[in-house]
């Protein structure tokens, strides 16, 4: 087996035997509906964890995800309830603003020189206050354009519905996947985050790579405010609040090397789809406490970062010894 | 020599930006730097500033060693919140205080070596590391108090978050002890000196003879310790342990506090005094806003714009800039 698949291959059969073992528990998790509600319900974490996995790969972190979906919410409910746009518009223009603000910090990361960590911080103020600037309060979206995509429903045997938003959230992660792996752009940020030096030497244009990996992130966290708009109709600045840990955490335990340049977007689909069977699983069990899910995703994202320090020194070893 | 290079040092960029906010907050609300002195302890914006700067300062106490050595600690709002319920829920358990206080700080203490171990013997990235408490820490918390907000009104928990010694705020005086402390241990002896060689190299100063792992464990110790310090008074001051809010995002400040204060987030150069004036700085921010009417969400975008202006000061471009003014200046001496 081709051992730079490792981390990917343990991240699927943990998921496969945590899965397994909450079947066993509970029947009533394997069923299509279960698996509909899987995507639908983390269609939001999903998206803005392809960004996020693009930015880790590059070597950088992005910690102003959570607040651009809140910003994004909060503007296009203010668009459409406010201003009457239409739902398609509003979208256009979040999204606008959003590459603007990610291409800013991308520029700032780049030529400041500075730690990636708190330029996005400083994002992470910014949209925040900005949205609380706007309003405080949730406002409310009511638009038949709203209605016309919730209506949008595969249904599948067993009762299950694949929704819209949980559909594009998989065409997202099929086409980070080939952009990733299959593009100009995916070896650029490849090659940044393995060696940033060497990787300009070897004529890698290192700003534009740069601050495209933060444009596409704040693009991809807009997106996915809109999906949040879509999926609770509302807009509301304090949304989504640590969303951007939930996402670093899907990308780590999806096995992407946090010091960039090693990683798969198909590993954090299933890094997304394991946080998203915890959290399943605690509503199941209904004894079960939510501040369990805040534990064990602490508990997984050590064991993944473990796993990853030994099978990378077992692989340094190896190649010294061939 | 010795005169000027104090006044040289009074005018370094943080305190004069702090004196700056304070004028701006002075002439926004005139009656700001009037004190009273009421049933035996002094009052006025002023002192609340001190008062509530205080637990922000003290992790930034605990931050600048960390960052000193290229690292950073995410953990600590979240250790905040686990000491804080580890004192309250042996105090409503009927422990006497001094042993939930002295437990809460060895519980900080503990959080603080694993993240020291995570960095120093696994190797694994500071931010990564420190990431693992911060998402677990809160869920230990609320496991400690079952998810209650555990209230108590222990004399001596709810002195040291609200009390008063020598007329000033109890978390006040804490934080200048801390900072006179810790000041005295990184510049009275060896180890600011070790925190900096780790900080430039740390590959080279192992070679040099510094044991870097003991240095960093007893770095992120002093972290966790600090947090725990800072989630005691925030505890005492609501008279209760709230797992959720307690010292939520205040991880952040603490960082920024450190960053305005000038230490370098690429290691190697540090400022504990300098630091608690950059949590000032914030607090006197924050402050300001309130009291001159401004809703409190200009915070953050204040905040922000803070960051910004640090970094461009602070990046290779702006020191380029200076570095082909600076012989001018030289040669007209």
């Amino acid at each position: 087996m081709n051992r730079s698949l490792r981390p990917l291959v343990a991240t699927a059969v943990i998921f496969a035997i945590a899965y397994a073992l909450s079947i066993l528990q509970f029947p009533g998790l394997f069923s299509t509906r279960v698996l509909g509600n899987f995507l639908t319900d983390n269609a939001f974490l999903g998206i803005a964890a392809v960004g996020m996995t693009f930015v880790i790969l590059s070597g950088g972190i992005d910690l102003s995800v959570g607040a651009v979906i809140g910003f994004t919410g909060v503007l296009v409910a203010v668009l459409i309830s406010w201003a009457g746009w239409h739902p398609l518009a509003a979208f256009a223009m979040a999204l606008a603003s959003a590459a603007a603000f990610g291409g800013l910090m991308g520029l700032a990361v780049h030529y400041l020189q500075v730690p990636a960590f708190i330029v996005t911080l400083a994002g992470m103020f910014l949209a925040r206050g900005g949205a609380s600037v706007i309003t405080r309060d949730s406002i409310p979206v009511s638009h038949e354009f709203y209605d016309w995509i919730s209506s949008l429903i595969i249904r599948l045997p067993g009762g299950g519905r694949l929704s819209f938003i949980g559909l594009l959230m998989v065409a997202i992660f099929v086409v980070g996947a080939l952009v990733a792996h299959r593009t100009k752009f995916g070896s650029y940020v490849y090659a940044l985050g393995g060696n940033s030096v060497s990787a300009s030497l070897m004529g890698v244009p290192v700003a534009r790579t740069t601050v495209g990996v933060y444009m596409l992130s704040s693009m991809l966290a807009a997106l996915a405010g809109i999906v949040f708009s879509l999926y609770t109709s509302a807009g509301y600045p304090l949304a989504a609040v640590g969303v951007e840990l939930d996402a670093i955490s899907a990308v780590v335990i999806g096995g992407t090397l946090l010091t960039g340049g090693y990683g798969f977007v198909l590993g954090t689909f299933i890094g997304v789809m394991l946080l998203g069977l915890v959290q399943t699983y605690i509503i199941f069990d209904g004894t079960l406490s939510s501040w369990w899910t805040k534990i064990v995703i602490g508990a997984l994202l050590f064991l993944f970062i473990v796993l990853q320090r030994l099978i990378f020194a077992a692989s340094v070893r190896g190649e010294k010894a061939s | 020599m010795t005169m000027r290079r104090a006044l040289s040092r009074m005018a370094n960029p943080q305190l004069l930006a702090l004196v700056g906010v304070l004028l701006i907050n002075w002439i926004l609300f005139p009656n700001f730097f009037r004190i009273t002195w009421q049933d035996g302890r002094l009052f006025g914006s002023v002192i609340d500033v001190l008062n509530r700067g205080a637990p922000v300062a003290i992790l930034a106490i605990g931050m600048v060693g960390v960052i000193a050595t290229k690292g950073v600690d995410l953990s600590v709002g979240a250790v905040m919140a686990v000491a804080g319920a580890v004192a309250a829920t042996l105090v409503v358990a009927g422990y006497p205080a001094p042993v939930a206080v002295v437990a809460a700080l060895l519980v900080g203490l503990l959080c603080g070596l694993w993240n020291g171990f995570l960095v120093a013997v696994l190797d694994i990235q500071p931010i990564v590391a420190t990431l693992v408490l911060m998402v677990a820490g809160r869920g230990i918390a609320q496991l400690i108090t079952e998810g209650f907000i555990v209230t108590f009104n222990d004399p001596l928990l709810v002195f040291i978050g609200t009390g008063s010694l020598l007329g000033l705020p109890m978390a006040t005086v804490i934080a200048i002890a801390m900072l006179v402390l810790v000041t005295l241990l990184v510049r009275k002896t060896a180890i600011g000196l070790f925190i900096e060689a780790v900080g430039v190299n740390r590959a080279a100063a192992t070679l040099a003879g510094i044991r870097s792992r003991m240095l960093l464990m007893l770095v992120y110790g002093l972290s966790g310790l600090c947090a725990a310090v800072a989630g005691l008074i925030v505890a005492g001051d609501i008279r209760g342990a709230d797992a959720n809010n307690a010292g939520l995002w205040l991880e952040l400040d603490a960082i920024l506090a450190v960053v305005i204060g000038g230490t370098s987030l690429l290691g190697g150069r540090f400022s504990v005094p300098l630091a608690v004036v950059g949590a000032l700085i914030i607090q006197a921010m924050n402050t300001g806003i309130l009291v001159s009417g401004f809703p409190p969400e200009f915070n953050l975008i204040v905040k922000a714009a803070l960051i910004f202006l640090v970094l461009i000061i602070q990046s290779p471009l702006a020191t380029r800039v200076v570095v082909v003014k600076r012989p001018v200046r030289e040669a007209g001496k």
